[in-house]
């Protein structure tokens, strides 16, 4: 198990080089255009060809993929942090406050994910500059990813605010901000950090399906889900299979995230 | 009757929430009252002034608000100003539809997911578990609108496709809970005194989390109601998903007002029935 996790933990930090050193690994920049040659195969010069317009698919992915496993990661700390604060603090001070956020979260959970995301990301401006729509994709994903991460925070937060911890702290004249920043917040720590794990793979699909659907980061600007709506219009006689390279690379990532992230029960 | 009560008044606020948050995200929405229209050269000075003063009656929310459940309480749900017919209508061509995908996609999640984790649950051999979990870690690492795509690429039926997006999800919790429920000293009790294996599952491992299965079943609806949308968009199966998506991108207020009503419905019922239903199981085996 230790080995395969090792592997997966090693793939994801081999993803994470790979974006970072993307300027300079990359053949070309990811919004050059070779005029001459659009839809050109695998070769020396483009290892994974070029698309319709003739822009090197291989640079495209590598910028790609850092759009995508750099924000994924900033999109679940925002929705994360939100989280944190709105179920800490709910289920901390309890009563009236907690029934209103958690009512809160029930409404925004009462509307599937995806419909939700489709709909605020539609309503939101969609003829904007690449690098705009980068952050209002991202930024809607954490500001919409809070509610189900909410819930477990707040009721972590009610059980320890009874705890005997809390009490005595309490008794030793600690008063409701300083027990809620010095004892129930950094007790949250660790379903925070579980919290923020789980949504890395969450909100790389969700941009994904955006992408797809032509409502995430704008063009030029690559990101996975930018490259995989490039399959939409696959046919097998004038495709090429390396257009499956983005996909390729988004399951072996989330795979990867799923290993890295198993408790065990796999193995048991 | 207390409890059913208590949930038909939290079904009805949150409806009522809903609908109210749609309103007020299209309504905030930017483009929100520019018709395509407004730039056709074609139409006069008169029929722009008109589509202006149409356009400018929806732009109090609240009013929009009041006005719009005084009609739907006479059974008048608006039009569309993007499609230009009868919301009524148009539901009432595209709700079959969609059910269709859902029924269809959720008898598949549902033979795949259960079959799989009873499957590795009675079968000896780990290879059953390990080529189970690893078919639907990949499923669900597939976006649902690229499993969508390889579906039209496939000219597979797309209603499946609504099945395999929803199918790894039901494996997963399925599984869990048939795992913990099967290690319960009472089956391994039943297991040493040499019940047979079909036995074993219906008499004693299914049973104990027969709750959160009928629970999880309830989400299951609004995974498949989500599930839909890029199926519908991207296979053209003209249900209430596309629907949606056309009304989103045309900030059409009534027609997603309407629709975000509907979907909030659809979920609270499917959860809070199957949570009552959940919670009479519970109570017969207490």
């Amino acid at each position: 198990m230790r080995a395969v996790r090792a592997a997966s933990i090693l793939f994801l930090a081999t993803m994470a080089a790979a974006c970072l050193f993307a300027p300079r690994l990359a053949p070309a920049s990811y919004a050059d255009q070779f005029r001459d040659t659009p839809d050109a195969a695998c070769s020396r010069q483009h290892p994974l060809g070029t698309d319709d317009l003739g822009r090197d698919r291989f640079s495209r992915v590598l910028y790609g993929t850092r759009v995508s496993l750099i924000l994924a990661p900033a999109a679940a700390l925002l929705a994360t942090l939100l989280a944190g604060v709105i179920g800490g603090v709910a289920g901390f001070v309890g009563g009236w406050l907690e029934s209103l956020v958690m009512a809160a979260a029930d409404l925004v959970l009462a509307m599937p994910w995806l419909f939700l995301l489709i709909t605020v990301r539609a309503l939101l401006p969609l003829n904007v500059p690449p690098l705009a729509s980068v952050s209002i994709t991202f930024a809607l994903l954490g500001f919409l990813g809070w509610a189900g991460a909410a819930r477990v925070l707040c009721a972590d937060a009610r059980t320890l605010s009874n705890s005997e911890m809390v009490l005595l702290a309490r008794a030793s004249g600690s008063g409701g901000a300083r027990l809620l920043w010095r004892h129930v917040l950094p007790n949250l720590n660790p379903a925070l950090r579980a919290q923020f794990w789980i949504s890395i793979p969450v909100f790389i699909l969700a941009e994904a399906n955006l992408g797809i659907l032509g409502l995430g980061v704008a063009e030029p600007l690559p990101s996975w889900g930018s490259l995989l709506k490039e399959l939409e219009g696959y046919s097998a006689l004038n495709s090429q299979p390396a257009q499956f390279v983005p996909l390729i690379l988004l399951v072996l990532t989330i795979g990867a995230f799923q290993l890295a992230l198993e408790r065990g029960e796999l193995w048991a | 009757m207390h409890r059913l009560l208590h949930h038909a008044a939290r079904l009805a606020l949150v409806l009522v929430l809903g609908g109210f948050l749609g309103a007020t995200l299209v309504r905030l929405a930017p483009g929100y009252g520019v018709d395509e229209e407004d730039l056709d050269a074609r139409l006069s000075a008169e029929s722009h002034a008109a589509l202006r003063a149409s356009a400018i009656e929806n732009q109090n929310l609240g009013a929009f608000y009041v006005e719009y459940w005084r009609n739907l309480v006479r059974g008048d749900l608006g039009t569309s100003i993007a499609l230009h017919e009868p919301i009524r209508q148009l539901l009432a061509e595209r709700v079959p539809e969609t059910a269709k995908s859902m029924a269809a996609g959720l008898a598949l999640a549902w033979t795949l997911g259960l079959g799989l984790s009873l499957a590795s649950i009675v079968a000896p051999f780990r290879i059953v578990h390990w080529a189970s979990w690893a078919f639907a870690s990949v499923i669900l690492s597939v976006p649902a609108a690229m499993l969508a795509i390889l579906f039209v690429l496939a000219r597979a039926p797309a209603r499946l496709a609504v099945g395999l997006i929803v199918f790894p999800k039901v494996y997963q919790f399925t599984r869990n809970l048939l795992a913990r429920s099967a290690s319960l000293p009472h089956v391994l009790s039943a297991r040493a005194r040499g019940a047979g294996e079909l036995r074993l599952v219906f008499r004693h491992i299914l049973p104990v989390p027969a709750p959160q299965i009928l629970a999880l079943f309830g989400v299951s609806v609004s995974m498949a109601l989500a599930a839909c949308i890029p199926v519908e968009v991207l296979c053209d199966l003209p249900g209430i998903g596309q629907l949606a998506w056309k009304a989103a991108l045309s900030r059409d207020l009534q027609l997603l007002v309407n629709l975000t009503m509907i979907v909030t419905l659809i979920t609270l019922i499917a959860n809070t029935g199957m949570d009552l239903v959940a919670g009479a199981i519970r109570k017969g085996n207490a």
